[in-house]
């Protein structure tokens, strides 16, 4: 027998280093960057205004006032030291934690607040900004929660657009007949629901691509929801579309906390229940028999099946109560702002409202957050505009939808979403 | 206790009797229909006929939870675990112990798991992570759930497939203390030795329908004639090895999975021409990602691969087809042909565009034809004809249709990762001879299997794979205890030391223990 023999090399000493991963220190010395240069080193002259209180706060504050050169500097100061932390850390192949993107983000918004304040002695209403941001957010994360619950029972659902859509409309519809905006409230999840009910019927009893159905929906119920609009709703818009609005209610006290008591406690009752789902789900989904039986059927349908889990029965369970949430997130279109029914009114915040599931990770508390930046990028735009700034527009328009590309191609990294999600389970 | 099954299609008018406490083993090839039956009998699948006595009272399933309900476990062959879920919410899913409105009671959850565990003497993690646990440990969280649920009859779907020597040595420990506790196994299988090691009764199945009855003591020979339906040789014939100059070479190659974890870790070999080296070792060490790093499916992070002293690492796969590489993957249905092809057109996947198979844009109809009626001649494949889709032939078939695309070739170096899973006797055979030929044609070869009777019968040297380093290569005479242990990780000398009785101990340091082995395997046969 030849000897085979090879040349040993010592253990341990081979092990391959990771590539360095550039990519988070290559944005964020972008970033950096661009705020040193347009918002510190060629800033606007002039001061920018920070308002903080509104009339009739119980804690009267007073504007914080900064000149915006000098502020934009030292906030573009910062960002150069943790962009060099972040390489300094990406050299050592030691990852960052969470809160160093969101504090990165924070300040650079604050950097380009300075910036767009200054020049026209602009004032930034903080209140206004994050009541607006918050306001923008919860059709996002009623349509998140939907989703998720959805995937994770192992149904893809592209329908939330329809849903939030569906429910805007009859939501207004009912409210306006009734005249009773609570009557709408009662009625946008039955739209969701029917919606979710379509989806499931076609997904789980005829396999139908989920995605297809779901894209389908959501044309069909726009088509829907512009021809009754065109043909009933304007025949006689004070019987069928009149605009009915849900009353705030404050809650005691704890309204009256500066800034955040009042975007966060004086809000209608939609809002209170947005809280309620997102807390809910966040104990259910993780805690519960129910929320492991879901997970089960998502992620393993056939293992669910050997311990008599029904699990057909339970995914169309789950996405019809699902499509309920996303019905209840339509709400607020209409009777959750005051306003009448429009066509498509929803405007692809259903779509939006994917990518912050996706974004937070299949998680109620992860999905929150990101529909919460989302919400926030769009309320900055529409601020930005009252205020005026030199940024055009259009630009400011597309805000949402560029962070929206940015955090999922960029800052999700790789989420592995529910094992089952889209696969018919078929005996 | 008695159970009888009647009519249905894959399984053909069964009776089977299990009575209490004894293991009953069902023996049968790839296909015979054991799984089905089982299924059926657990509530997965619906019977067309016959009926399932408990007892001898006759009771009905509507679903697993029903045959859960009347006592029956069962550890299926693909685990039924949900990978992200840790040990207590897997055993509880289904029977969750709650407390408040519907809350999950995972302390309960975690007792229970305990309990079992310490009662079989089970090492197990009620927090760990599915996903996270070797293969062998999975299987115990499956008999766990099966016990939670007080199964009195106990099915065990091939459970030895995933397993070392070693564990399933532990496993057949831990079903004896369950029989010795009044549960009934019965245990699905097809390796002879473990029935012969366990069954007190043994049920042999082939093509759906029960072919005899056997006792333990009958001999291997025996058993496998009853369960293919003919005499049937168990070693493959070969001549020794006449190994030529070593063409191949793998030099300290690394390759990283997509989540950044080391699957083959510095290894290095090489082949020589006329030689088979098998690379054995349990699924899921590495193996997988050698054989797909060496054909380029996946690049490595670190090491060279060198055939004929060129390199290979950086080098698309049609180039390294074409430097005469032949690559049976380990996976048929996924990787190894399209299923909606037909016969033909899977028999030129990799020269489809080459003389004299294609001219310009064309492919030539005819000669691609004319060529695949030759290779199932050559090959006995058995088909309808070679315009009908793959798909429509056997498991044993469709491999000799991937042989016969993969050997067509003059070749520099034949792969083959788990060249006869799922295969019947008849076909095993086949394939292994074409192996042998090739190496007696002068091409290196690399068989990488889990099985180590293939291991045994196509190798003229063992490299054991462990934790994605090889853990020593060896000859062919190395014994069954000693290959187990250095699957188990343990480094070639002191597996060696260990099983031959000589104490040995301390023999050699484990950085130079790919030097020593197979000079030891001598010393100590």
């Amino acid at each position: 027998m030849t000897a085979h023999t090879l040349d040993a090399t010592p253990a341990g000493q081979s092990k391959a280093l990771a590539p360095i991963i550039w990519k988070f220190p290559v944005v964020y010395s972008i970033l950096a960057l661009v705020s040193l240069v347009f918002f510190g080193l060629i800033g606007r002259d002039g001061q920018t205004t920070f308002r903080i209180a509104t009339e009739g706060d119980f804690f009267a504050i007073p504007d914080i006032v900064v000149p915006a050169t000098a502020a934009g500097l030292v906030l573009s100061l910062i960002l150069v030291v943790m962009a060099a932390a972040s390489i300094w850390f990406a050299l050592r192949r030691v990852s960052l934690a969470s809160w160093f993107p969101m504090l990165f983000g924070v300040l650079f918004v604050l950097s380009f607040l300075a910036w767009a304040g200054g020049g026209s002695g602009g004032v930034i209403p903080m209140t206004t900004l994050l009541a607006g941001a918050l306001a923008l957010s919860v059709p996002l994360i009623f349509g998140a929660m939907c989703g998720l619950v959805g995937e994770r029972s192992g149904i893809i659902n592209i329908a939330i657009e329809g849903q939030l859509l569906a429910g805007a409309f009859l939501a207004a519809v009912v409210a306006s007949v009734v005249q009773n905006p609570y009557a709408g409230l009662l009625a946008a999840p039955i739209a969701g629901a029917l919606v979710a009910v379509v989806l499931t019927f076609f997904a789980v009893k005829y396999w139908v691509n989920q995605i297809i159905i779901g894209v389908v929906l959501n044309v069909l119920v726009v088509g829907l929801t512009s021809f009754l609009y065109s043909t009933v709703l304007t025949e006689n818009a004070e019987l069928w579309n009149a605009r009915q609005r849900l009353p705030n209610l404050p809650i005691p006290l704890l309204s009256d906390i500066p800034i955040l008591g009042r975007v966060l406690f004086d809000q209608n009752i939609l809002v209170y229940l947005m809280y309620l789902v997102v807390i809910a789900l966040q104990i259910l989904v993780f805690r519960s028999k129910w929320g492991l039986r879901m997970r089960a059927v998502g992620e393993h349908p056939k293992a669910a099946d050997t311990v008599g889990i029904r699990v057909n029965a339970t995914r169309v369970r789950n996405t019809i109560m699902a499509g309920a949430i996303a019905g209840l997130g339509g709400a607020f279109f209409t009777v959750g702002s005051g306003l009448a029914f429009g066509k498509e009114m929803s405007a692809g915040q259903g779509y939006i409202a994917l990518a912050a599931m996706i974004l937070g990770k299949w998680n109620p508390k992860g999905a929150l957050l990101a529909a919460l930046l989302f919400g926030f990028s769009k309320s900055l735009g529409n601020t930005l505009q009252s205020i005026g700034t030199p940024v055009a527009n259009e630009l400011l328009l597309m805000l949402p939808y560029i962070v929206t590309v940015l955090a999922v191609a960029g800052f999700v990294g790789r989420v592995r979403p529910p094992a089952a999600a889209g696969v018919p389970y078929v005996k | 206790m008695t159970k009888v099954f009647g009519s249905f299609v894959a399984n053909n008018h069964i009776d089977l009797v299990i009575e209490p406490g004894e293991i009953h083993a069902l023996l049968g090839e790839n296909g015979a229909g054991k799984s089905t039956m089982m299924n059926v009998l657990y509530g997965l699948y619906d019977a067309d006929g016959g009926e399932i006595l408990i007892d001898d009272k006759p009771v009905r399933f509507d679903g697993p939870g029903d045959a859960v309900a009347a006592g029956i476990g069962m550890v299926h062959q693909h685990f039924m675990l949900v990978p992200v879920f840790t040990v207590a919410e897997s055993v509880a899913l289904g029977y969750e112990p709650t407390k408040g409105p519907g809350l999950l009671d995972l302390a309960e959850a975690r007792a229970k798991v305990r309990e079992i565990s310490s009662r079989f003497g089970f090492d197990i993690d009620p927090d760990a992570l599915i996903e996270d646990l070797p293969v062998g440990a999975q299987q115990r969280v499956e008999i766990i759930k099966a016990l939670s649920r007080d199964a009195e009859i106990l099915i065990l779907d091939e459970p030895t497939a995933v397993l070392t020597p070693q564990e399933t040595d532990e496993l057949i420990s831990i079903m004896r203390q369950l029989k010795e506790q009044g549960t009934s196994i019965v245990f699905i299988t097809h390796k002879l030795r473990e029935v012969r090691a366990i069954a007190d009764s043994i049920t042999v199945i082939r093509r759906g329908k029960i072919v005899g009855e056997a006792s333990p003591e009958s001999t291997e020979a025996d058993l496998a004639s009853q369960m293919v339906g003919r005499a049937v040789s168990l070693t493959t014939e070969k001549e020794p090895a006449s190994p030529g100059e070593a063409t191949f070479r793998v030099q300290n190659l690394t390759v990283v999975d997509k989540s950044d974890n080391v699957v083959v870790d510095d290894v290095s070999f090489e082949v020589s021409r006329g030689e088979i080296l098998a690379v054995a070792g349990v699924q899921g060490n590495g193996q997988t990602e050698l054989a797909e790093t060496i054909i380029g499916l996946t690049e490595p992070r670190l090491g060279s691969i060198t055939l004929d002293g060129t390199e290979l690492a950086g080098r698309s796969v049609k180039s390294r087809l074409g430097s005469g590489i032949g690559f049976v993957p380990e996976d048929r249905s996924t990787d190894g042909i399209i299923a909606e092809f037909a016969i033909r057109e899977n028999m030129i996947l990799d020269v489809y565009d080459r003389q004299p198979y294609a001219k310009g844009l064309n492919l030539k109809s005819n000669v691609i034809t004319e060529a695949a009626r030759t290779k199932v001649e050559e090959f006995d494949i058995r088909l309808g004809s070679v315009f009908d889709p793959i798909s429509t032939l056997s498991g044993g078939n469709q491999q000799k249709v991937v042989l016969s695309r993969e050997l067509g070739r003059k070749l520099q170096l034949f792969i083959a990762s788990q060249p006869t899973r799922g295969l019947d006797v008849g076909s095993i055979e086949f394939v292994h001879k074409r192996i042998v030929a090739e190496r007696d044609a002068g091409t290196p070869c690399i068989i990488v299997s889990t099985e180590l009777d293939e291991v045994y019968g196509l190798a003229d040297r063992i490299a054991v794979m462990y934790s994605g380093r090889i853990v020593g290569i060896v000859g062919p005479d190395t014994s069954r205890e000693a290959l187990g242990l250095m699957m188990a990780g343990v480094p070639a000398d002191e597996a060696l030391a260990a099983t031959s009785g000589s104490a040995a101990s301390g023999s050699g340091t484990p950085s130079t223990h790919e030097n020593s082995a197979p000079t030891s395997a001598e010393e100590n046969e």
